[in-house]
């Protein structure tokens, strides 16, 4: 247990410096984008890997965040970080009011489901005069780097720390409720609907919750990216490349596994950023072949991840417990 | 033109274009049905398709009309070694695998096309077939009625060879129940892969007389992918008559809306009907 805490205190103190050891724009946009992949690939894991609902359509969250900071700060002059906690009640009222039909459906029809209403949304932001159409929206943009309105101009060393602090404050959120009742409710549904509805859990209020907290941390996100990027569209915020790649770190690394998210963005963050720098000037795609490829090489060789690879066991189920179940 | 003839027309641009839909949502319904797995790379079989028929064309003058079986043939290969080589290792795996494997290699094959191809649009230049066929004054281009008209005939196909054949009835077996079939001497490795072959076939066949009224592109799969994915919904997901007859809806559910609402909002209205139909009628329209 003591060694556990030295593993963790390190493992902060490193992240902690890691801008500086690596300083330099591009190094750190690199550490900012596995910080945001890491952080949307936890919030997805709650739903998909824990409770077991493969959502391909979280990109509605993550724009919903972008949206309603931006859009707060532009016709209310309201803060951002006021705008994030608003986009994610938004978002997580949003995902409730969509799980409710949703999750009556199973497997593929619930995925596809999802994927159907990402389109949507797109299509609707698109569409939607508004809120910019399909020009999209900038931010107003504050002089001086304050912590007050989320944006920093000189350094982008800040963004990395703010989702820092929320990487490890969604871990220790992840942590509780996977010992908690709530953690072992969730795979229960995962593991067979029927077997957790006969014992009394009631598998629709228990995806909605896995849902809620899923939007609202993905919501927070998007509001971080957007103050980030201080420039948001729907093919930017609401793209299904941002659904399936959140999917993918989560599996990439192992799904309903606390870091799993975490090490499946270093490697896919980490490629798809310099395989862009190297290829993607082309504008051929040579990147998102690779890409490609490696999704299909994980999905058919080695859905267990990159935990399951080095085989470490999932810490929440001993086998002792595997045993009695 | 009367507004009982602007509606016919609509009407019927969008049952011809609703064929194309179908018989790529019978690939994906063949899939379905008899290895239970969902195939989102099947739009980029079509795209696969066109090009092929493009290239066919362009490098030896013959007709997209007799490219068809060549792009038949070609995808047939391709989707029994895709099988062979990477998809046999899901069949069975969770759903989660299925999915992401299917999806990487859409990635990977609309980016391949864009590396090879450019990502311009193109087309067919000239072909045998030109006219208009004009029935009490709703004019169809024939370049968009032999299209239908193959996109049937080699559905039609598809069904016979599932009713008829002996292979087709060791396909329909081994989807009920692939240990028995295993039993009676079905090799269901061999049937997995035909069945496979045929899909991307279908779509290879409905991408090549496709090209004939249709840009070509890379990224022409995916609109066609998700109209595919909601006819197969409509049609109970495995029936192949099903997945015909929802092809057809959603042609002309697209073809009205694009019409008489706005284009922007036809795919709003095809998601929205794969909504309801699997929140009301989770067993499609026909099913029961």
């Amino acid at each position: 247990m003591k060694n556990q805490w030295t593993i963790v205190l390190g493992a902060i103190a490193v992240g902690a410096v890691l801008p500086y050891v690596f300083p330099g724009p591009f190094p750190r946009h690199v550490m900012i984008m596995v910080l945001v992949y890491a952080i949307l690939g936890t919030a997805w894991n709650i739903l998909g890997g824990y409770a077991g609902q493969v959502s391909l359509g979280h990109a509605v969250y993550f724009g919903i965040g972008a949206y309603t900071s931006t859009m707060a700060f532009i016709v209310w002059r309201l803060n951002p970080w006021v705008g994030m906690v608003l986009g994610a009640v938004i978002a997580a009222s949003v995902a409730i009011l969509m799980g409710y039909p949703t999750f009556k459906l199973r497997g593929f029809y619930f995925a596809i489901a999802t994927i159907a209403l990402g389109e949507m949304f797109r299509i609707l932001f698109v569409n939607w005069e508004w809120v910019g159409g399909a020009v999209g929206l900038e931010p107003p943009i504050i002089k001086g780097d304050r912590l007050m309105s989320m944006q920093f101009h000189l350094s982008k060393v800040p963004y990395y720390y703010i989702l820092f602090i929320m990487f490890l404050c969604v871990l220790a959120l992840v942590r509780v409720i996977e010992r908690s009742k709530l953690g072992y409710y969730f795979r229960a549904v995962k593991d067979s609907h029927e077997a957790a509805l006969s014992s009394g859990i009631d598998t629709t209020q228990v995806k909605l919750v896995a849902v809620a907290i899923s939007a609202f941390i993905t919501s927070m996100v998007g509001t971080v990216y957007a103050q980030y990027l201080l420039y948001i569209d729907p093919y930017v915020v609401f793209a299904g490349s941002i659904s399936v790649k959140v999917c993918l770190v989560a599996i990439l690394g192992g799904e309903g596994r606390l870091m799993g998210p975490f090490f499946g963005s270093v490697v896919l963050v980490l490629l798809s950023e310099y395989s862009r720098v190297l290829f993607g000037g082309t504008g051929r795609g040579i990147d998102l072949i690779i890409y490609g490829w490696l999704i299909v090489f994980v999905a058919a060789f080695q859905p267990r991840g990159i935990l399951g690879l080095l085989g470490l066991k999932k810490q929440y189920a001993p086998e002792v417990m595997r045993k009695h179940a | 033109m009367s507004g009982t003839q602007v509606f016919a027309q609509t009407v019927l641009n969008g049952l011809l274009m609703g064929c194309i839909i179908a018989l790529v949502a019978i690939g994906i319904a063949l899939i379905r049905g008899v290895m239970d797995m969902v195939n989102f790379a099947q739009g980029e079989f079509l795209m696969l398709g066109m090009y092929c028929a493009f290239w066919v064309n362009r490098l030896t003058g013959l007709d997209p009309l007799l490219t068809a079986p060549i792009a038949g043939a070609v995808l047939f290969v391709l989707g029994a070694v895709m099988y062979k080589t990477l998809v046999r290792r899901v069949v069975g795996a969770p759903m989660l695998a299925q999915v992401l494997l299917t999806f990487g290699f859409s990635i990977v094959l609309v980016n391949t096309a864009l590396f090879l191809w450019g990502a311009e649009f193109r087309t067919i230049p000239e072909t045998w077939i030109r006219g208009n066929v004009d029935i009490g004054g709703v004019v169809i281009g024939v370049t968009t009625l032999v299209p239908a008209v193959v996109s049937v005939i080699m559905a039609a196909g598809v069904y016979w060879f599932m009713v008829k054949t002996r292979m087709g009835r060791a396909l329909q077996a081994t989807a009920m129940n692939k240990h028995a079939a295993a039993l009676v001497g079905i090799d269901t490795e061999r049937v997995y892969a035909l069945a496979f072959g045929l899909a991307s076939a279908c779509a290879g066949v409905a991408g090549s007389v496709l090209a004939l009224s249709y840009y070509v592109f890379p990224m022409v799969g995916t609109v066609f992918n998700l109209f595919a994915f909601v006819a197969v919904a409509l049609g109970g997901f495995g029936s192949i008559p099903g997945a015909f007859i929802g092809g057809l809806i959603i042609g002309v559910a697209d073809s009205v809306t694009g019409f008489y609402v706005s284009t922007a909002f036809k795919y709003v209205v095809a998601f929205g009907i794969y909504l309801a139909t699997v929140i009301w009628r989770p067993k499609g329209l026909f099913g029961w």
